[in-house]
């Protein structure tokens, strides 16, 4: 019930304001506060003034030391966050899924807590404290790479756990893979990068950051062109369009072959 | 308690309706039917449009438009085709000739089938018929006469007598097929031995490990904790039996921390600093067992659900298959890329009956 | 053979039945009078133009099989004038951009050809694949309709073997079919085939070998499926349907209890002309139904898989519903059922649901001789039973639809964890006691459903139903009036018969043999709880009196 109500949150028209929103500030805000920093590298921290870091703390102590611990060192609820860098924090947090809301099979995604400047902040403020990946540049987020190169590395690296269409899957003992679309260029760049949770590690050794423009570039190609075929049925496969055919297919021809039987009036 | 109250009058099958009990109802066979008389069919219902001219003039204006209605889904479909070209190659053009085309057959298939249906219901005359049936076994004449013919032919020919012909060629007719049955050994190649072929891969000592698709080699120092890399021998992509190969060689690399790792005696030397290779082919029936969890390290099969534990050495904890996955023993060389030591120590992928 | 009787109410003016059309000396005539001379068509038309069809909605389901296989050999042979059946190795070159230059087999390469260079080729595409799923969807129905309704008796159990066959036939239609795209989605299914067959004792190793021409997955299996799922299968499918068909017309179709309606009549609307327009119609809106499916809903979207290759593997890779329960019943092995012994692999992770499938399969075929050894009845039988009439045969169908509606649902055990937040194994834990559970509970639930409504029935017959108007009497009591069924009605509800079971007897040598002792405890099972149908002397005593009011519902 909780995926449904997630997946309503992402198509409720405030939602689309918030990704408007996000997708603006990564694209003005976020570029002007890491203007000095041109390649995703390990220490972009120096850009983040002191009074961001400041303020990324007073958030840090307030909403994440209780587990994360305020050395984030990590605790008997939470993993340390020394190394996770920028971009794993600008995901946990830009999507929802941190701060957790229970102790479950995984961290769900549930409405932003925080503004994106609040989150910059944290980024920033985690980021000072040890470096890690850095939220990923622009330039490499705008789609426009080799789709059929992304095709071929999403069939590879990432089909298995998110589907061939991005549709999510299932892992073991109730976690799963999520759905990929509706999901902004930024977050499935630092998801690659960072392996949240579960997922793992695709460093640029294994998927280089040209690999990985692409491979987003195949996403919102699939994302932003309809199905050729019409519908897709949530592109889950086989069992939905078997159940589609028995319950619509063969419900309507069930109702026509009453019809014809049934006495005229 | 229900065959407490079994009532009703009893009557042997052969006195109700049966028709050839006398020709073998079992022993014991007693039917239970009911006594109460057939009333015959009810009287006849007329339809509104039987009754109401107007009525029935209104079905048959709604069956002609369904008639060109359907004229008209033709022609629509065929307009379609020429006004929705799909060359440019947008998928939104091609869903669209698909939905417009689409729509106007449908259109053109039901206009025929409502109308027609329509016609036959409320138009064409409403007189249910009455055809008599009669056993399926033809009259005792017509079954005599055919064991006639077939005694007559018995004779004529002697199939029954002339028991050494009549064997014999039951014997050549038997035998007949055979040679059509050895020529389908030709659908395999003759030259090779499926065990031995799935004996081994194509991994063997030094053979680098490279990313599958591109074969970029992969050093070790790129694997860091928490990755996985989907891994293919060197030279796979060149080969003439690429495909046939991959199903057996491809591996998944993982790093784990080295002190999570349980690993057995004998196998020490078969990982690197916490890089372990494994199969990718599912033990089970085949399936790419790729879904690997970085901190729960399971590696999960989407087929049928198999899930191997990569700290124990990728024992199964559950799903049907039985098997660990095989481990591909690794090192690092001179220049520091991640090689195999040797080939796999059994038989990847599904077992098989020849497989020891 | 047939012998038709017009009913005395027919319409003047239509009643001309002259069965070849003679009326002006027109074209029309000319042309009959041609054909007849030289083919004698007059006699089928004669023989066949009145026959009679009766009317009820769950006999058209075969005709939804019939019209949908009618579809695909239609669109498929569209499909033939375009597809490849080659694994030659190729780039793809066509119009859809995210799989420009990805290396993929010719047949792939076709079958994207004709979903986004040929114009209306996906709508073809897609209108083979719905009418395919629906095919098969309609011919498991029509099975479920032949079973409850029993059918299959005497004289039709051989029909029912040969329904049975194209069953199997289209299933394995449907699965060659799938992979000829050579698809990453139907790769998969193929190696998951390749695997099965690898764990069957003795012959696995070589017939994997032998079918795909070498080692998994060759460069011959598309080739080889192609001939099987254009030529082979289809023409032992249509050579089947016909013999199918044949047997309809000599048996001729079974009724439904009804009043007028006996075991030696069949009453129904001729086929000319009202059959054939209701017939003949309900094709193109069983077309029109597929037409809309495939114009509106993306089905089978090979462009999304991409091609074949062994080591990419999509999350809810599942094969078409049909062969659902096949890979359901793959998942639900428990883990570690598999043995080494006199130094051979024994798969029994694989042995074991290939003979649950074998064996489910074969007793569906054999049924029909299996109840009429049980139950000893050697009448012919036109007369369909109401389920609830035949409890035990409808118990059985229950458990054995619950055990494939388990196997069924193991198949998407993936998809029912994501979408109910249930983990994977809980999922299959539940489904393994569904399926070694469920058909026994199934079992005594229907039978005792089938009883209750026999009794309710007889309730019906013998005291009325409640009308639903309440009355006081002059007492203060209130009741509810009871209205008495006409007799038409009265008729459907007690048309029926019941049997008692096999009672033993020596036989002609005087014996009882273990076979009569095993037969006469199965007919026991079979019959012993049984609700005969109400008769005459309990009518007569049951109303006595009409108009009078009954009080409660015990009798």
């Amino acid at each position: 019930m909780a995926r449904k109500s997630r997946k309503a949150n992402r198509r409720h028209p405030l939602a689309t304001v918030v990704l408007i929103a996000i997708g603006l500030v990564v694209t003005g805000g976020g570029y002007a506060l890491f203007s000095s920093t041109t390649t995703a590298s390990a220490d972009t921290n120096t850009a983040a003034s002191q009074s961001v870091i400041d303020e990324g703390e007073k958030l840090f102590a307030a909403n994440c030391a209780s587990c994360h611990g305020l050395d984030m060192q990590g605790t008997a609820d939470g993993p340390s966050l020394i190394g996770v860098g920028a971009a794993a924090v600008n995901f946990q947090v830009g999507t929802g899924r941190m701060p957790m809301a229970m102790q479950g099979p995984q961290a769900m995604q549930k409405p932003v807590q925080f503004t994106d400047e609040q989150t910059a902040a944290l980024a920033a403020y985690v980021a000072s404290i040890s470096p890690g990946p850095a939220i990923p540049d622009e330039s490499l987020l705008q789609a426009d790479g080799d789709a059929a190169n992304g095709g071929e590395l999403f069939r590879v690296n990432c089909a298995m756990c998110h589907n061939v269409a991005g549709a999510g899957g299932a892992l073991t003992e109730g976690k799963f893979a999520p759905e990929l679309t509706g999901v902004l260029a930024t977050h499935i760049y630092e998801a690659m990068l960072t392996g949240p949770q579960n997922m793992p590690v695709f460093n640029d050794d294994n998927l280089s950051p040209e690999d990985k423009r692409d491979i987003i570039t195949y996403l919102k190609y699939i994302e932003n062109n309809p199905s050729p075929g019409g519908n897709e049925l949530g592109s889950l496969g086989p069992v939905a369009e078997g159940l589609f055919v028995w319950i619509f297919g063969l419900g309507a021809v069930i109702g026509l072959m009453v019809w014809i039987t049934a006495k005229s009036n | 308690m229900a065959h407490d109250e079994v009532s009703g009058p009893h009557s042997a099958a052969s006195d109700s309706s049966a028709v050839e009990t006398s020709r073998g109802a079992s022993t014991g066979t007693a039917v239970i039917g009911s006594d109460v008389v057939n009333p015959g069919e009810p009287p006849h219902r007329k339809r509104v449009t039987d009754l109401d001219p107007k009525k029935n003039k209104h079905a048959e204006r709604t069956v002609y438009t369904l008639f060109y209605l359907s004229i008209a889904g033709s022609i629509f479909a065929v307009a379609s085709y020429m006004a929705f070209p799909i060359e440019d190659g947008d998928p939104a053009a091609l869903r669209l000739n698909t939905l417009f085309i689409g729509v106007g057959i449908a259109l053109a298939l039901f206009g025929i089938g409502l109308g027609a249906v329509h016609w036959g219901k409320a138009l064409m005359a409403d007189k249910e018929g009455i055809d008599l049936r009669h056993p399926v076994a033809g009259s005792a004449e017509t079954q005599a006469r055919a064991i006639e013919i077939f005694d007559e032919a018995d004779r004529e020919s002697g199939f029954g007598r002339r028991t050494l012909i009549r064997n014999s060629l039951i014997g050549a007719i038997i035998a007949f097929p055979l040679p059509g049955l050895v020529l389908f050994r030709g659908l395999g190649p003759q030259d090779q031995d499926p065990v031995e072929l799935l004996s081994h891969t194509m991994w063997k000592k030094g053979s680098r490990l490279t990313l599958d698709p591109s074969g970029t080699p992969v050093k070790a120092a790129d694997v860091t904790i928490g990755s996985v890399f989907h891994i293919i021998p060197e030279g796979l992509n060149e080969r003439e039996d690429r495909l046939e190969q991959k199903a057996k060689a491809a591996v998944l690399l993982m790093r784990l921390n080295p002190a999570d790792l349980n690993i057995s005696p004998g196998r020490e030397s078969w990982s690197y600093d916490g890089i372990v290779a494994y199969s990718k082919i599912c033990t089970h029936v085949g399936c790419p067992v790729a879904l690997y969890e970085q901190q729960t390290h399971h590696l999960l099969c989407p087929c049928h659900q198999s899930t191997f534990d990569v700290v124990n050495e990728c024992e199964v904890i559950f799903g049907p298959a039985k098997r660990p996955l095989p481990q591909l023993p690794i090192e690092v060389d001179s220049e520091g890329y991640l090689v195999a030591q040797s080939d796999f120590h059994e038989p990847v992928g599904p077992s098989f009956w020849e497989r020891p | 053979m047939t012998s038709t009787i017009d009913r005395t109410d027919a319409p003047a003016g239509s009643a001309d039945a002259t069965p070849v059309v003679r009326k002006s000396g027109g074209f029309t005539a000319a042309a009959a009078n041609y054909l007849e001379e030289r083919t004698s068509i007059s006699g089928v038309v004669k023989e066949f133009g009145r026959k009679i069809f009766p009317d009820h909605w769950s006999f058209l389901l075969g005709e939804v099989a019939l019209y949908s296989f009618v579809v695909i050999i239609l669109s498929g042979t569209f499909l033939t004038f375009f597809f490849q059946a080659s694994m030659v190795e190729t780039h793809y070159d066509g119009s859809f951009v995210p799989l420009k230059g990805v290396e993929m087999s010719a047949a792939m390469d076709s079958a994207l050809h004709i979903s986004f260079d040929v114009r209306g080729g996906l709508l073809v595409r897609q209108i083979h694949h719905w009418a395919a799923l629906l095919f098969i969807a309609a011919i498991g129905l029509h099975m479920l309709r032949v079973f409850f309704t029993g059918a299959f008796r005497k004289p039709r159990e051989l029909n029912w073997v040969i329904g049975f066959t194209l069953f199997v036939l289209a299933m394995a239609e449907g699965f060659t079919g799938y992979s000829l795209p050579d698809d990453l989605l139907s790769g998969n299914g193929l190696r998951i085939i390749d695997g099965l067959i690898k764990g069957i004792p003795f012959i696995g190793t070589w017939t994997s070998f032998l079918l795909f021409g070498g080692e998994f997955p060759g460069t011959q299996i598309v080739g080889r499926f192609y001939t099987l799922h254009i030529l082979l299968l289809p023409a032992i499918l249509v050579a089947a349907l016909a013999l199918h068909l044949v047997f309809v017309v000599v048996h001729k179709h079974t009724q439904f209890a009804g009043a007028g309606r006996t075991e030696q009549n069949v009453i129904g609307y001729p086929i000319l002309p009202v059959y054939a327009a209701k017939a003949g119609g309900f094709f193109f809106l069983v077309f029109g139904v597929i037409a809309l499916m495939a114009s509106f809903f993306t089905i089978n979207p090979i462009w999304n898989y991409g091609p074949y290759d062994p080591s990419p593997v999509s999350a809810g890779t599942q094969p078409d519903w049909y062969i659902g329960f096949a890979d359901g019943a793959l998942r639900l092995i428990p883990p570690g059922w598999e043995f080494v012994w006199l130094n051979h692999t024994w798969s029994f992770n694989i042995i074991v649901p290939v003979l649950a499938l074998v064996g489910l399969l074969v007793l569906v075929a054999i049924y029909p001789f299996v109840e009429g050894w049980v139950t000893g009845d050697k009448r012919e039988h036109h007369i369909l039973d109401r389920p609830r009439n035949a409890p035990t045969r409808t118990a059985i169908g229950a458990a054995g639809v619950t055990f494939y509606a388990g196997l069924w649902a193991a198949a998407s055990s993936d998809l029912m964890a994501t979408h109910f937040q249930l983990s994977i194994e809980g999922v299959i834990h539940t489904i393994q006691a569904w399926v070694v559970l469920g058909p026994f509970i199934a079992y005594f639930v229907t039978k005792r459903v089938c009883i209750a409504l026999m009794k309710k029935d007889r309730e019906i017959v013998l005291h009325g139903y409640e009308s639903g108007r309440i009355v006081r009497l002059p007492g203060g009591e209130y009741i509810e009036v009871h209205e008495q069924v006409d007799e038409y009605e009265r008729w459907k509800l007690v048309d029926y018969e019941v049997y008692e079971p096999i009672m033993l007897r020596p036989n002609a040598q005087g014996k009882i043999t273990g076979g009569m002792r095993f037969r006469a405890r199965m007919s026991r099972w079979f019959f012993e709880d049984r609700i005969a149908p109400a008769s005459k002397a309990e009518l007569e005593s049951g109303h006595h009196g009409h108009g009078e009011i009954e009080g409660g519902s015990n009798h």
